[in-house]
């Protein structure tokens, strides 16, 4: 009976993945579903745990060269409606440990993300990754709530050309970059990106929010100020992807507050490729990958396409 | 409407009881952590200063909770200093618990320090179906014992054995808690093993279950975040201890390899016990 299960199970998702199947950047992913970086990306029992529940890349947490310890908790804070405001803290046990972590991927699609605070950091991190079974990069330029790394370098054009050259002159991997809301026209950083030889844009990192406790009067984060992301980021998200997509001559990965397969066809028809997962895995746990693939193959059906392309930025046309 | 037991609620504290120098059981209103099952967790937050995990412990008082708290760090150390009267920030219960077979008559706990609390939450869950129970504190002086009385009357109702092991032999068995559970199962079997405390007792007295055959389920703690299974701070190999655990039993922890041997750092670095 379970061997039947199984079979059956591997038979739908052979189907589903000649539907689902995509190519980003030069990526080929058997689903576009991939998990967001920040979530659970620092274990390779993990990620081959999330490979099994049909997710279809990772992206890891954002690795520096150093080891990161983090603020001190509250670190992630849950709101009202789907939502959260997080200030982690770029928490990661640095490049050189990271890269001996996934040093035996065995198969598992990962999309390592990097953050410095300079160009000069980005070439010895990529050294380390470089020859190991990874897809490619997301260059973080856009966590809001580190002083001196992520926005404060995505929020200056000229460090975005500096660091996506420097990156894209040490690897042949493709190169994402992962854009925010700074003080910064998106687009232009967007297309300093694109000029620089970016291979693709993820759009939206989570937008600097607080919150503060009534009773006692203080603000929960430790760090006071955090990124929020989940459901009430979405409708900023879609805005954004479709700008970038519209625009910017690079294919863009949607991002924030997907919680369903109809959230991940709307981020489709506004621009995206491809999305990443987050904050519903707190919802539902690795169970959503597959439910948002299986919705988007019923939804294809449905609407007669044969791939994932023909949804692609259909909204620009109106 | 259901409360959303992810959203921070404000408590105030009810109640302070010393339980040593260094350890002590704040009680606080609450309806949902009341509930709680045994080995679930809250998230609770010293305002300014902290949000820790901590087992829900039990409390003599209706649509209460309580906490146990060791002085150790900057978050515990302002726990501990809490006064009746102060405010903290819970949200929870978390995880999944401690199971009681319906076959279960008679079952072993076995307590170090603060891993004691989700055990007497078990204690008083044994009470009510009058399963018997014997129940090992390991402590390493007479002076950090506790809890023994607590015990004594959460397990009133049913047949009850407690046992004290003192690493310095001032009290009780002379050895750490796995001693007293070799000297146990000399004489005696059980239908379950159920523990908590630091992992590298844990890791013995699973050893120990093992070569009785005995079922054993413990409660694991690791460096947590979030709570509810996104950041993965908390993973040991594929599981989440904050959603897949605290409690795993026997076939997932030997399939562990870094239980008793690894813990990770607030970076994610793996570090040997």
């Amino acid at each position: 009976m379970l061997e039947m299960y199984k079979r059956l199970r591997g038979k739908r998702q052979r189907e589903h993945d000649r539907t689902l199947s995509i190519n980003i950047a030069g990526m080929e992913l058997r689903n576009p579903t991939m998990l967001a970086s920040g979530f659970l990306g620092i274990s390779q029992a993990i990620f081959n745990r999330l490979y099994n529940a049909d997710v279809g890349a990772i992206v890891s947490k954002s690795i520096s060269s150093k080891p990161i310890e983090g603020y001190r908790n509250p670190t992630v804070v849950c709101l009202e409606g789907g939502s959260y405001l997080n200030a982690v803290g770029l928490a990661n046990p640095g490049a050189d440990v990271f890269s001996r972590e996934i040093a035996s991927n065995p198969y598992v699609p990962i999309i390592v993300s990097l953050v410095g605070s300079s160009h000069d950091d980005f070439p010895p991190m990529i050294n380390k990754f470089d020859d190991l079974n990874i897809l490619g990069y997301e260059i973080n330029l856009s966590c809001p709530h580190v002083a001196k790394m992520g926005m404060e370098v995505g929020d200056d054009p000229d460090m975005v050309t500096k660091v996506v050259k420097t990156v894209k002159s040490h690897t042949l991997k493709p190169v994402v970059v992962k854009v925010g809301l700074g003080n910064v026209d998106l687009l232009d950083i967007a297309r300093a990106a694109n000029d620089a030889g970016a291979n693709a844009i993820t759009a939206i990192n989570t937008i600097r929010a607080m919150t503060i406790n009534i009773e006692s009067g203080i603000p929960v984060l430790s760090n006071k100020i955090g990124g929020l992301s989940g459901k009430s980021v979405k409708p900023v998200a879609i805005r954004c992807v479709y700008e970038i997509s519209k625009n910017v001559a690079l294919p863009v990965i949607g991002c924030g507050g997907i919680f369903s397969w109809e959230d991940a066809v709307e981020f489709m028809l506004a621009g995206a490729s491809a999305i990443q997962l987050g904050s519903v895995i707190g919802y539902e746990g690795f169970g959503a990958f597959q439910r948002i693939c299986l919705g988007l193959k019923r939804y294809l059906d449905r609407k007669g396409m044969k791939n994932l392309t023909e949804l692609v930025g259909l909204a620009h046309k109106y | 409407m259901p409360i959303n037991i992810n959203i921070l609620r404000s408590v105030f504290i009810e109640r302070v009881q010393n339980e040593t120098a260094s350890v002590k059981t704040i009680l606080f209103k609450d309806k949902v952590s009341s509930k709680a099952e045994p080995g679930q967790f809250l998230m609770v937050w010293i305002p300014g200063v902290e949000e820790l995990p901590m087992s829900v412990m039990v409390a003599d008082k209706e649509h209460s909770a309580a906490i146990t708290i060791r002085r150790k760090g900057i978050g515990s150390t302002a726990l501990f200093n809490k006064r009746i009267g102060e405010m903290l920030g819970i949200r929870g219960p978390y995880g999944n618990n401690f199971k009681i077979a319906p076959s279960a008559r008679t079952v072993l706990l076995v307590g170090g320090g603060t891993g004691l609390v989700p055990l007497i939450r078990l204690a008083a869950k044994l009470n009510e179906t009058r399963i018997c129970c014997t129940l090992i504190i390991g402590a390493s002086s007479k002076r950090e014992v506790f809890f023994e009385n607590t015990a004594d009357a959460v397990l009133s109702d049913t047949k009850h054995k407690i046992i004290v092991s003192t690493e310095n032999g001032d009290y009780g068995i002379k050895g750490n808690a796995t001693d007293a559970m070799t000297q146990v199962l000399k004489q005696e079997t059980f239908d379950t093993v159920y523990t908590c405390g630091p992992e590298l007792m844990m890791k013995k007295v699973l050893d120990i279950a093992s070569a009785y055959s005995l079922p054993i389920q413990a409660s694991l703690e690791r460096h947590m975040k979030c709570g509810i299974g996104i950041c993965a701070s908390c993973c040991i190999e594929d599981k989440l201890v904050c959603k897949d655990g605290t409690v795993f039993c026997e076939k997932q922890l030997s399939k562990m390899n870094e239980f008793g041997i690894f813990y990770r750092d607030k970076t994610g670095r793996k570090i040997v016990y």
